[in-house]
This record gives structure tokens, sequence and C-alpha cells, in this order.
């Protein structure tokens, strides 16, 4: 049955289809497939800097809807990766493939950024002249083209999205305060929140709780808990605790690649990972 | 409707942007009734000179505005906006120029007397079409704004920021300042072009095309202030600040940065090129000396007195400063440069948000107290 409309045959042009402009691009969905439940490929990747080798022939694969930590000691390429994730450094070998079709290492950050990878940054980094509401409303999945900036105003779903991810962050009292005069821990929250805005389907989250009060550390656990399944989740923390509480699965980092992945007990247990962290 | 929807998103929160159109209205109204219904003896009598004073000024507070577009909202410290600036006026010196026709000293109908005097025997086809004003009034928008567009494409696509762009544009001024000083490039040479008779056939000695000049600056300015306060009140004015504030961040969420620096710094060239415009038929001249660099760095000066990321403020600056130059360079010739030094560092030391930082202090206590 050749013209049975139940096969799915995106790559066969349709016949009648004279204006290809006229179809609809592919959505970010169809676009990324993710369909033997990966996320993101990372293989053999190397990076140095004046001959420091920051990332050694890392392989790393991020399953869909994951929640992932990556730990390991200061200088162990935490850091790094993630800037090789969002395009911000270019490896000098290896491949990073985001879903089966997208390779990340020709892809501009606001590229990356509008396709789906989602960046928390270690120290918080929201726009301090900036309200709560206008930080959560530039984040915003939105056509981030410049023409479009100038004339756009909110939707009313856009104003409730925004409000939805307030609550969840619990900064809605604060909505219209300037975002430099947060404490560290809600801009920490801020960041989360821009983070959400942009519906990522990963979301690079670094260092989340640091700074952060035993309170806000659980609220952010469960926040973190909560997100995987929907969108899959890469934490860095140096807090075990905070690990402890979250991880399911856990990468160590050491010198660049990677040293041991498992369950956080079965880590825990690991000889090469407590000398590396124990030096014992 | 629509335009009162509009005019609430511009104006609204924006008390100083409301005193200050107010104030533009009055002086676009009071200047030109009280130089030509006025009688010449009357103590409430604005002399032509005077007009034409304020006229200069308006062109500079447009210019100091569209600096404060670029610099105290996208934090791009231009160091060579008065190239733009220039640029537009010799857009329109070569329109005025060609309107000149016969009556010049050597009575040729096409060529400029430059030329004839360089014994060129034919218009340079970049000096086509200027004849026409509408052609020249393009012309004044397009030039600045693509060398701008090219340059900003150039640059910030290769992320060069910060005192970088600051030295490249302050080259860049300074390099079309030497081109300029050419005879060769069929632009006046070191005299530039001067010696205009008449615009849109009005006579530019006459005190009605002079107030009409002033007038149309005014207007410039207030739409020059409602253009850069849409900009600035919309999202993108919220995308240029956050990257003028984080600019990793800003990409990182997904936004070209370089596309909207590009975008603000064209823009602002085009209102720098129409500042030109209406300032050369004012003061009767445009020669190279505007491309100079010490131009540039005294239009930062006004845009840092008045205080940045106001609009009005950078406004403000220009006036102030300019009526500051005008009376010390007539007194007391020498001082002005001291003067000008000296209000640089007192503005960087003691003045971050200059004068409108003051008063918004002084506001700001007063609520308090």
């Amino acid at each position: 049955m050749a013209d049975d409309p139940r096969i799915n045959r995106p790559t066969q042009v349709d016949p009648d289809r004279v204006f290809n402009f006229l179809v609809e691009p592919p959505t970010r969905e169809e676009l990324i497939n993710t369909a033997r439940g990966v996320i993101l490929y990372l293989e053999d990747i190397s990076v140095s800097f004046d001959g420091f080798r920051a990332l050694n022939e890392l392989t790393l694969y991020i399953g869909t809807g994951e929640l992932r930590c990556i730990i390991g000691p200061n200088g162990a390429g935490k850091t790094t990766l993630m800037d090789v994730i969002t395009g911000k450094t270019r490896p000098d070998w290896g491949t990073a493939y985001f879903g089966q079709r997208v390779n990340l290492l020709r892809r501009s950050e606001p590229e990356i950024a509008s396709m789906g990878i989602g960046r928390k940054f270690q120290k918080p980094t929201v726009f301090e002249q900036h309200t709560v509401h206008e930080n959560l409303e530039l984040a915003m999945e939105s056509d981030k083209r410049v023409w479009n900036t100038l004339f756009c105003s909110l939707t009313g779903e856009e104003k409730d999205r925004i409000g939805e991810v307030l609550e969840l962050i619990s900064l809605s009292e604060l909505v219209g305060k300037q975002a430099g005069v947060l404490s560290h821990g809600q801009k920490q929250w801020l960041e989360i929140g821009m983070l959400l805005m942009q519906n990522p389907l990963l979301l690079l989250v670094d260092e989340p709780v640091a700074g952060m009060t035993q309170q806000e550390t659980e609220a952010t656990a469960a926040l973190l808990t909560r997100l995987a399944g929907d969108h899959s989740v890469v934490v860095v923390e140096h807090d075990m605790e905070f690990v402890r509480s979250i991880a399911r699965q856990v990468t160590v980092l050491h010198e660049g690649s990677v040293l041991a992945e498992g369950p956080f007990d079965a880590i825990q247990e690991d000889s090469k990972v407590r000398e590396v962290y124990l030096g014992s | 409707m629509l335009t009162q929807m509009m005019l609430q998103r511009l104006m609204d929160h924006d008390r100083g942007g409301w005193v200050f159109l107010a104030v533009l209205l009055a002086i676009g109204i009071l200047v030109p009734v009280a130089n030509l219904l006025v009688p010449a003896d009357s103590f409430f009598h604005i002399p032509t000179y005077t007009v034409t004073l304020l006229g200069k000024y308006l062109c500079f507070a447009l210019l100091a505005l569209s600096l404060d577009l670029v610099w105290g909202y996208c934090g791009i410290l231009s160091l060579g906006h008065g190239a733009f600036f220039a640029l537009g006026g010799y857009a329109m010196g070569m329109y005025l120029m060609r309107q000149i026709g016969t009556r010049g000293v050597y009575g040729d109908p096409e060529l400029p007397d430059f030329m004839v005097f360089l014994n060129w025997d034919s218009l340079p086809w970049y000096w086509y079409g200027f004849d026409q004003f509408w052609f020249a009034a393009l012309m004044v928008m397009i030039v600045p704004g693509a060398l701008a567009f090219v340059f900003g494409w150039l640059a910030f696509r290769s992320r060069v920021s910060g005192v970088y762009l600051s030295i490249m544009t302050q080259a860049l001024t300074y390099a079309l300042m030497l081109a300029f000083f050419r005879n060769e490039l069929g632009f006046g040479g070191n005299n530039g072009l001067t010696d205009f008779k008449d615009i849109l056939g009005a006579s530019l000695q006459s005190d009605v095309t002079r107030v009409v000049l002033f007038v149309c600056s005014v207007v410039a300015l207030a739409l020059g202030y409602l253009v850069c306060r849409f900009i600035v009140t919309s999202k993108l004015g919220r995308v240029v600040t956050a990257v003028r504030d984080a600019e990793a961040r800003t990409r990182f969420i997904g936004y070209r940065v370089e596309h909207y620096q590009v975008c603000i710094f064209t823009v602002s060239a085009v209102i720098a090129g129409i500042a030109g415009a209406l300032y050369v038929p004012q003061v009767g001249i445009i020669n190279p000396s505007e491309f100079q660099p010490l131009n540039s760095i005294e239009l930062v000066v006004w845009v840092a007195l008045g205080g940045r990321a106001t609009l009005y403020g950078a406004a403000l600056g220009a006036g102030l400063v300019n009526y500051i130059k005008t009376v010390l360079t007539g007194a007391l010739p020498e001082v002005w440069l001291f003067v000008l030094g000296a209000l640089f560092v007192i503005v960087t030391v003691a003045l971050p948000r200059g004068v409108i930082g003051i008063w918004r202090q002084l506001r700001l206590r007063e609520n308090h107290g």
C-alpha cells in the first residue's frame, strides 16, 4: 500500500508538494529525535588548553528523562564538559550529538539554547537590572529574532506560564523586584526558573545548591527530581549529601575522563573513586 | 486607539520624558514666536543668531541621544559616533552644494567650485542624484546606517567588545578624517563643503528658513526620543540591556547577541546621521574636522554628564556642556579644554549616573525622609 497515510515517510517528497517552503518546519522533537532513548551522545571528546588536557577522550551518554549527577574533584573537567555541550568551547576532537540528528559541534550557543539545552551557571547569573518578571520573560521559549522582539507583547498564555514558574520557584511575591537585590539562594532559584521558561529538553545545572540553606537545598532537590522525567537533567555538584538525595545514576569524572559510572551506593564503594576522592 | 496605547507604553513611568517633551514643545513654539513676531527692539525678541545656536544644540542633543542608545542601553562605548554625524552632514552638504548652481565663484552649473578649481571636468559618480532633495535625505540615513551595519557586523560577529571596540571606532573616525582631508576624494578636501545658498528653494540666510530649520530640529529630537523610547521599552530593549549586563547569559538563553548589537548600532548611526544633516544647513559648513576623534570624545562627556540610559539625560548633557562651551570659548578660550577634561574627571569619579542621577537620588531621599 504505497499511499497508506499511516506509513510515515518523512524523507520521501510528496509529489503534490509544490512549494516546499509552505510546509511547516520540523518541530523540535522531530528535529532532535530521541527514539533510542538517548538524548545526548558524547564520544571521545578531548579539549586542551595550552597543553593542559581538560577533557581526555571522554565518552558519556545521557538518557531521555534521566537525572544524572556528575561529580569529581576540582579540575576534573566538569565545567569544560558543560562548555562543550552548550557550544562555548569547541573540542579538539570527538563527537557530540543532541538526539540522533543534531551535531552540537556545528551549532552556535543561541542555536543550541533554542533547540532545547538550558544551562545554569556555577555562579548564579541573572539579569540584575531587570525585574524577576522580566528575567523570566527574557528566558521564555519564543521567537528570539530581533524584529519579533521589537513588536511582541506577552500573550495570556505566556503570562500564565510565567505565573506558574514563579509559583514553582517561590518568587511570586518578589515578581516586581530587581533581580540584583535577591539573596544568593533566590538568585539560584530564579536562574532555575529561567531554565524552566526555556522549556528545555535537557537541563545542565552547575552547582545548584551552592550557598543555599539546608531548607532551600531540600526544596531544590525536590524540584530537580520532579523535573526529571519530562526533562533530562544533568547536575554537577560537590555536595555529596545533595547528590545522595537526588541521584539515581552518578558519573565520576577524573582528569578529564569518566572514572566510574553507576548508582550512588556502588560508586561510593568503588575503590578507584575512593582513591581519587580520599587519596587512600 | 492604537496610538493611544502606544503612547501609554512609551510614556508610562517616564516623568522625565514628559518634562523633556513638554520643554521641547514649549521652545518649539516660543522661540519662533519670539524671533519672528516679537519686534526686534523688544526685550523678548530672540535674535536669529540665538535661534541658530539653539538649533545647533538640538542637533547635538539628537546626536547624544543616539550615543545613549548604544552606550547607555547596549553597553557599546562608541568613540567614533561623530563619524556618523559627519557622514549625514556630508550627504546634506552635497545636496546644498548642488543647489548653488551657477551662483558659485566659477559659475559652473554642474560642478561645485572646488572641483572646477581642481580642473575636474565632470562630476564624480557618487555625486549623482544629490541635486534631488529626496535622494540626499535618503542618503543621510543610508550612508551612516550602511557603514555602521558593515562595521558592526564584522566587529560583533568576531565578538569584539569593550575597550577594543572603542578603540576601533576611534580608529574608524580618524581614518575617515584623513580620507576626507584628501582633495582627490572629491569632498572638498580640508575646506569641506560650504558657501551654501539655499535649501528647497528657500534662502539659508533668511530668518524664516532659520526658524523652520530650528523647528525641524525640535521635531527631529522629539521623534528621535520617541523612537528610542519605543525601542528601549520593547522586549528588544530588555534583551539589549540584558546583553549589556550579562552577554554570555543572553547567548545561553538563545538570543543571537551580535544581531541585537548590530541592530542597535545601526539605528543609532542613522539617528546620528539625521542629526548631522540638520546641523549642516544651520552652521553653513561641513569639513573633515567634524570627524576629529576629539568630537566623539566630547560627545561621550555630554552623555556621561547628563546621565546614561535615560535618553533625556543625554540630551540635557549635550545642551549643558555646549552652553558652557559657547560661554567659555567666547570669554576664556584657552580654559575650555581644561574645563572639558575636568568635567570628564568629575563625572567619572563623583557622578557615575550624571546630573539626572543626582536629581533622582534627591527625590529618593525625599520619599524616604
